[in-house]
């Protein structure tokens, strides 16, 4: 890969003022990055790193909202809301194989919005709010498409703000080479209401499934997606699968999402 | 460049690292730990696989420069004191948990690491922990029973005994 | 009980030693003085004319020290074929040049047309990423699928070659009339069109090389990532590049596994040496696993149509097979064999079928060169052959354990010849398949596919009987078959003066552990203890001329010729003895590692022989040579010939099209076993692929030439929690009749075996679930093809 200045500030306010620098890019874990720069389809000449700002670490409860700070690695996140949001500690554990978990963070993986990551189905399925140095985005406005969110350049995401449902579940088929989500379906019922989010079978990135919604909000059981179907235009195909095979998978991995809630 | 120390196999090293350095390269050019082998850019085979402050990390996919002050255990590492097999790796031998020996350390690393973990893991777990380390050789058999065998479990029921 | 030590024993390998404490030495670990490193600039477009290469920027960049393209290397040889296949008009294969570097045009993506070396790996990647924008490469239309590409007669992989076809070969074209009267007549005909799939081998260790030129006495030396160093050697001195074969010494170290892709001389290697020899410095380079996928050379990928000819009760009349094959854009050293001698000659299998036929087209395309993958063409030829059985099976309502069971040929029927030209020394193929069907626990299976229907999901059932061709060799059976090489194997036993032993091998260890079980061969012979013997392989300068490992050949093979040169170790040290004793030769014997006059209690330890031989004050020196090392060449007289059933069973998810393999059976015939542990742990390798082949691995070019599986991210290799543990078992043995230690060979058995069983099995579970209409599924059968076969 090409060279880079390497900085790792502690707070965020240096992490901004370093991401200004000209052709700057913020490593936060690295695990999706690196590969990348590695085959240099990414060639920063300034790589801040944020893992070494403490107000970026660690969950904490805010009423009934749990926070996550942006660098928190999966593996702390799996650990560390096994009790108080068991449906993303799960997600979390099952990111990657365990050397990703301990490197990769819940903000690296949002920032980069790869159409196959976990994540983006829990903040979208619950409707999560994406906490910046700047600002807070909801999760409806957060995501644009494949590797693209609303973050403007030179933003970071400082923590999550997950509204924790009173039920929630994840099941994710994955690719059997990258072990990425072939598809993962994220769902929810809380506060707001029902929730379905799908990743790894949008040519856009992760969507909404409103007629799943629907049926949920009716029902919040399994067999209450019965009846539905998903239409595989706008679906990827690839090596792994077809349009329609997708969005099978999505039926059958939002009825297993409801089962394992 | 940056200045990074950090404990590798317990002993202080500093070096001068440009920012691409991966900790593999540190490892592998800098320390002459060549140990620690390179099979794949995509972060997917792991047998870079050491330990960083005791947790399992690819060492291909994280900058030396991030770690300043970390404490790095790399195969080199896992022997006894005495330069005897330590407990895994002597499992490895007892098993044939390995053939051609290039995955080897990553396998070796991540086991140990599961089993500080999970003192007792069930075949499952084992299978389910190493999904990131890519053996070519084995067919995991003799691996999975090896981490079993040195969890303390008996192994005279797996398969093919 | 079982042995400790020796021959039979589950000794452990002493090679875990070094690979446990990282402190293997593999090339990419070795760090010389002066070193340089190799780029090479490779084609991005599958099929393209090279217009033009400005090296000068590139040149002129910081760090750089050299340029090479083409142009530099087109006087230098061509990397050849090994093996000369005529077509069945009788006319030679094409052969086209396979350049070091490409010359003219690229013909597959990643085909390398210039190299740049530099001080540092960093300058030399940027240098190639300049010389890479100042060529012009136009692009040609690829030629990438197999049947388009012999209709098309303009566009050509290589010019000079309009139906881009290699050869048409029949096997045995005698055969062929009677082969197409019976299938006319036959009173029940199943075919089958299958793909077996595209695979890459994968060895986890990158290929590697590093040249050095040594200007005081004009030698170089390659440190490479081989499985056979001496055949390297020969390629690259005798064919490529012309220089003495004795001013080359090639190093394989510590090699981390091959699966045949590191059997071939690649270009980089003599590029590393030509690089060297310019800048008088050694020159490195090490593949990314991106360039791995583009340039190892890949495995299988055959289309087949085979036709079995059968009475109604499932006793077969003859088989028919039509493959086309793809041997990608150049011949690489031994493409051209593995889908003739190492598959049409397997299409009998173990059954006593009357006639067989087997044509086989192999095709040039845009894409990376195909050789041999562990098994090479027999998995190939196992797989039609299972897999038309299993379909013939469910056509006619038989069932296929008694199917195998009726055709399968008998013990005493050997020595036997079959139509397609083996002859099969030995074997007792009902023993395995009985084994096999015992530890699948035949009774029980309903049971447990009641279980699997209560959770939603099929289980299914599949076999395999095989039998495989291995311990590549008889130079003089091969030599009638077109190779250009012998395939013998050589070992050197050096006793040394203090009594411990150094045995060179011809073969080369790269996860077999040699180092170990040679070692328990040469002291259980030698009555000495293992500890005190060293097995020294893949360095020219220290070897004998073997032929490396590969096809299930260190062992029978190799294993063979050390066994003959510690024969002439006992027969030199009973002269030594006799001498000794002041006995005649004839009367000394040797057991348990001493030299006795028989009848007496004169003796003299084998220490002690070894001792005399380089202290030999009083030697009788007309009769009586100094020293105690020998040598043997061996050379078998056939192929040996293992044979076994596996026994697959799966459950299939319905909903998602998952399969999980829930056990594996293996029954196996290897012959004699000389370390029980070893065996196991290659079957279980081999399985390992095989249930990859079967169900992830598939390389897979777009219609432009790109490959779309071209990294770990999107070419799916077992995991962990991908298989199961398998079940083997290897009491069945027959030990082949013409090698001293009456072993067959078992690296690719279950490479071989497993992937007809996996599918049979998944075919089976759909079966019984109620999705008759599946018929064949083509591997890999994935997720997604398993579920639109339900849904199709």
């Amino acid at each position: 890969m090409h060279n880079f200045d390497f900085v790792k500030p502690s707070t965020v306010a240096e992490a901004v003022s370093a991401l200004t620098r000209d052709e700057a890019m913020a490593l936060s874990g690295g695990q999706t990055l690196m590969p990348t720069m590695k085959q240099r389809l990414a060639a920063p000449s300034v790589l801040v790193s944020l893992t070494g700002i403490a107000e970026m670490q660690g969950l904490r409860l805010e009423g009934r909202d749990l926070v996550i700070g942006a660098a928190t690695t999966h593996a702390t996140v799996a650990a560390e809301a096994a009790k108080s949001f068991p449906a993303l500690a799960a997600l979390a554990g099952g990111v990657g194989d365990p050397a990703v978990r301990n490197r990769g963070t819940i903000g690296g993986s949002l920032a980069n919005n790869d159409p196959a990551a976990d994540y983006p189905a829990a903040v979208l399925g619950t409707g999560a709010t994406v906490v910046t140095n700047a600002r807070e985005i909801a999760a409806d406005d957060f995501f644009q498409g494949l590797f693209s969110t609303a973050l403007e350049e030179g933003e970071i995401i400082t923590a999550v703000r997950f509204p924790v449902p009173e039920r929630a579940g994840y099941a994710k088929f994955r690719q059997p080479a990258s072990r990425f989500a072939l598809t993962g379906v994220f769902v929810a019922k809380g506060a707001g209401g029902v929730r379905v989010a799908v990743t790894g079978a949008g040519e856009d990135g992760v969507f909404r499934w409103a007629e799943a919604e629907a049926a949920l909000s009716r029902n919040f059981a399994a067999d209450a997606l019965d009846g539905l179907s998903l239409s595989a235009d706008g679906l990827i195909g690839d090596l792994h699968g077809t349009p329609a095979y997708r969005a099978n998978l999505v039926k059958v991995m939002a009825k297993r999402a409801v089962a394992a809630s | 460049m940056t200045k990074v120390t950090m404990t590798v196999n317990g002993k202080s090293v500093s070096a001068e690292v440009e920012g691409r350095t991966l900790l593999s390269t540190f490892l592998r050019e800098g320390l002459r730990l060549t140990g620690t082998h390179v099979g794949c850019d995509t972060s997917q085979c792991g047998a870079c696989v050491v330990h960083v402050d005791g947790k399992v990390v690819k060492s291909c996919t994280a900058f030396a420069a991030d770690l300043d002050g970390a404490r790095v255990t790399t195969i080199e590492g896992m022997a006894n004191a005495d330069g005897t097999l330590g407990t895994v790796q002597q499992a490895f031998q007892d098993h044939h948990g390995l053939q051609c020996g290039f995955c080897t350390p990553g396998m070796v690393m991540s086991a140990a690491a599961l089993l500080s973990e999970n003192p007792k893991p069930s075949a499952d777990d084992i299978r389910h922990y190493l999904e990131g380390n890519i053996c070519r050789c084995t067919g995991y058999h003799n691996i999975v029973k090896a981490v079993l065998a040195a969890s303390g479990q008996d192994v005279s029921a797996v398969a093919a005994e | 009980m079982p042995k400790d030590h020796g021959i039979g024993a589950s000794s452990k390998r002493r090679e875990d030693i070094r690979f446990l404490t990282g402190k293997g030495v593999y090339t990419d670990d070795l760090s010389l003085n002066g070193q340089t490193h190799a780029v090479f600039v490779r084609s991005e477009v599958a099929h393209g004319r090279i217009a033009s290469i400005d090296t000068s920027a590139a040149a002129g960049m910081p760090g750089v020290l050299a340029v090479f393209t083409g142009e530099d290397f087109k006087d230098v040889g061509g990397n050849p074929a090994g093996w000369l296949i005529n077509s069945r008009n009788g006319e030679p294969m094409r052969e086209p040049k396979r350049p070091v570097l490409a010359h003219g045009k690229v013909r597959h993506v990643g085909d390398a047309y210039a190299a740049v070396v530099a001080e540092t790996y960093a300058e030399a990647k940027n240098a190639a990423e300049q010389l890479a924008s100042d060529s012009v490469i136009e692009e040609l239309p690829a030629i990438v699928d197999m049947a388009a590409a012999l209709a098309d007669s303009t566009n050509r992989v290589h010019d000079e070659i309009p139906d881009n076809q290699c050869f048409d070969w029949g096997w045995i074209e005698d055969n062929r009339a009677a082969v197409d009267e019976a299938i006319k007549n036959a009173p029940h005909v199943t075919t089958l069109e299958l793909v077996n799939n595209r695979l890459v081998p994968n060895a986890m260790e990158p290929r590697a090389s590093i040249g050095e030129y040594f200007p005081g006495t004009g030698d170089y030396k390659l440190t490479t990532t081989s499985q056979n160093p001496h055949l390297t050697r020969l390629l690259i001195a005798a064919f490529v590049m012309g220089i003495p074969e004795n001013k080359l010494t090639v190093v394989a170290p510590d090699v981390g596994g091959g699966f045949g892709s590191k059997i071939y001389h690649y270009g980089e290697e003599a590029v590393v040496l030509a690089a060297a020899k310019k800048l008088a410095r050694p020159v490195r380079w090490t593949a990314e696993r991106s360039e791995s996928f583009l340039t190892d050379a890949h495995g299988r990928d055959h289309v087949t149509k085979i036709e079995l000819a059968c009475e109604k009760d499932g006793t077969f009349i003859a088989f028919r097979t039509e493959t086309m094959a793809n041997v990608g854009a150049y011949l690489s050293n031994f493409s051209t064999a593995t889908p003739t001698f190492l598959h049409g000659t397997l299409m009998a299998g173990p059954y006593k079928v009357p006639n067989v036929y087997v044509n086989v087209k192999t095709v040039f395309t845009n894409t990376a060169p195909v050789d041999a993958y562990r098994g090479a063409g027999r998995p190939e030829a196992t797989f039609s052959l299972e897999r038309v059985i299993d379909k013939m099976c469910r056509e006619l309502g038989l069932d296929p354990f008694e199917v195998r069971r009726k055709n399968l040929l008998t013990k005493d029927m050997f020595p036997y010849t079959t139509p397609v030209g083996l002859a099969y020394d030995t074997g007792d193929y009902h023993a395995t398949l009985d084994k096999a069907m015992e530890m699948a626990d035949l009774a029980g299976f309903e049971a447990r596919r009641a279980a699997s229907a209560a959770k939603g999901k099929l289980r299914g059932m599949g076999l395999s009987t095989w039998i495989e061709a291995c311990g590549i060799a008889p130079s003089n059976l091969v030599g009638v078959l077109g190779s250009r090489v012998g395939l013998y194997d050589a070992a050197t036993v050096r006793v040394n003066a203090t009594g411990n032993i150094s045995v060179m091998t011809g073969a080369h260890s790269h996860g077999q552990g040699h180092e170990t079980v040679f070692a328990q061969i040469v002291a259980e012979k030698l009555g000495v203890d293992e500890s005190s013997i060293e097995i020294v392989h893949g360095d020219t300068s220290k070897i004998p001329f073997g032929m490396g490992s590969y096809g299930s050949r260190s062992l029978a093979v190799c294993g063979s010729a050390m066994n003959r040169a510690v024969d002439k170790i006992i027969a030199k040290g009973k002269k030594i003895a006799a001498h000794m004793l002041e006995a005649a030769e004839e009367d000394i014997t040797f057991e348990n590692g001493s030299f006795s006059v028989a009848g007496t209690d004169k003796a003299k330890s084998f220490g002690e022989i070894a001792f005399s031989a380089y202290v030999p004050h009083n030697y009788p020196l007309e009769t009586l040579e100094p020293g105690l090392e020998e040598t043997a060449f061996y050379d078998p007289a056939n192929f040996t010939y293992p044979a076994g059933a596996y026994i697959c069973e799966v459950e299939v998810d319905p909903e998602t099209g998952k399969v999980d393999i829930l056990a594996f059976h293996c029954a196996d015939d290897f012959g004699n076993i000389m370390n029980p542990m070893i065996v196991e742990g290659q079957v279980h390798g081999g399985v390992g692929q095989g249930i990859g082949q079967a169900l992830c691995e598939n390389t897979t070019y777009d219609g432009n030439g790109q490959l779309l599986s071209g990294s770990y991210m999107d070419y799916a290799m077992p995991r962990a929690d991908d298989v199961p543990f398998y079940n083997v078992d290897y009491s069945c043995q027959t030990p082949c009749t013409h090698n001293p230690l009456g072993v067959k060979g078992c690296g690719e058995a279950g490479a071989i075996g497993s992937p007809p069983a996996v599918v049979n099995a998944v075919i089976d579970a759909l079966h019984r679930g109620g999705h008759s209409h599946v018929t064949h599924i083509d591997m890999p059968v994935s997720p997604s093809r398993v579920w639109s076969a339900i849904n199709g």
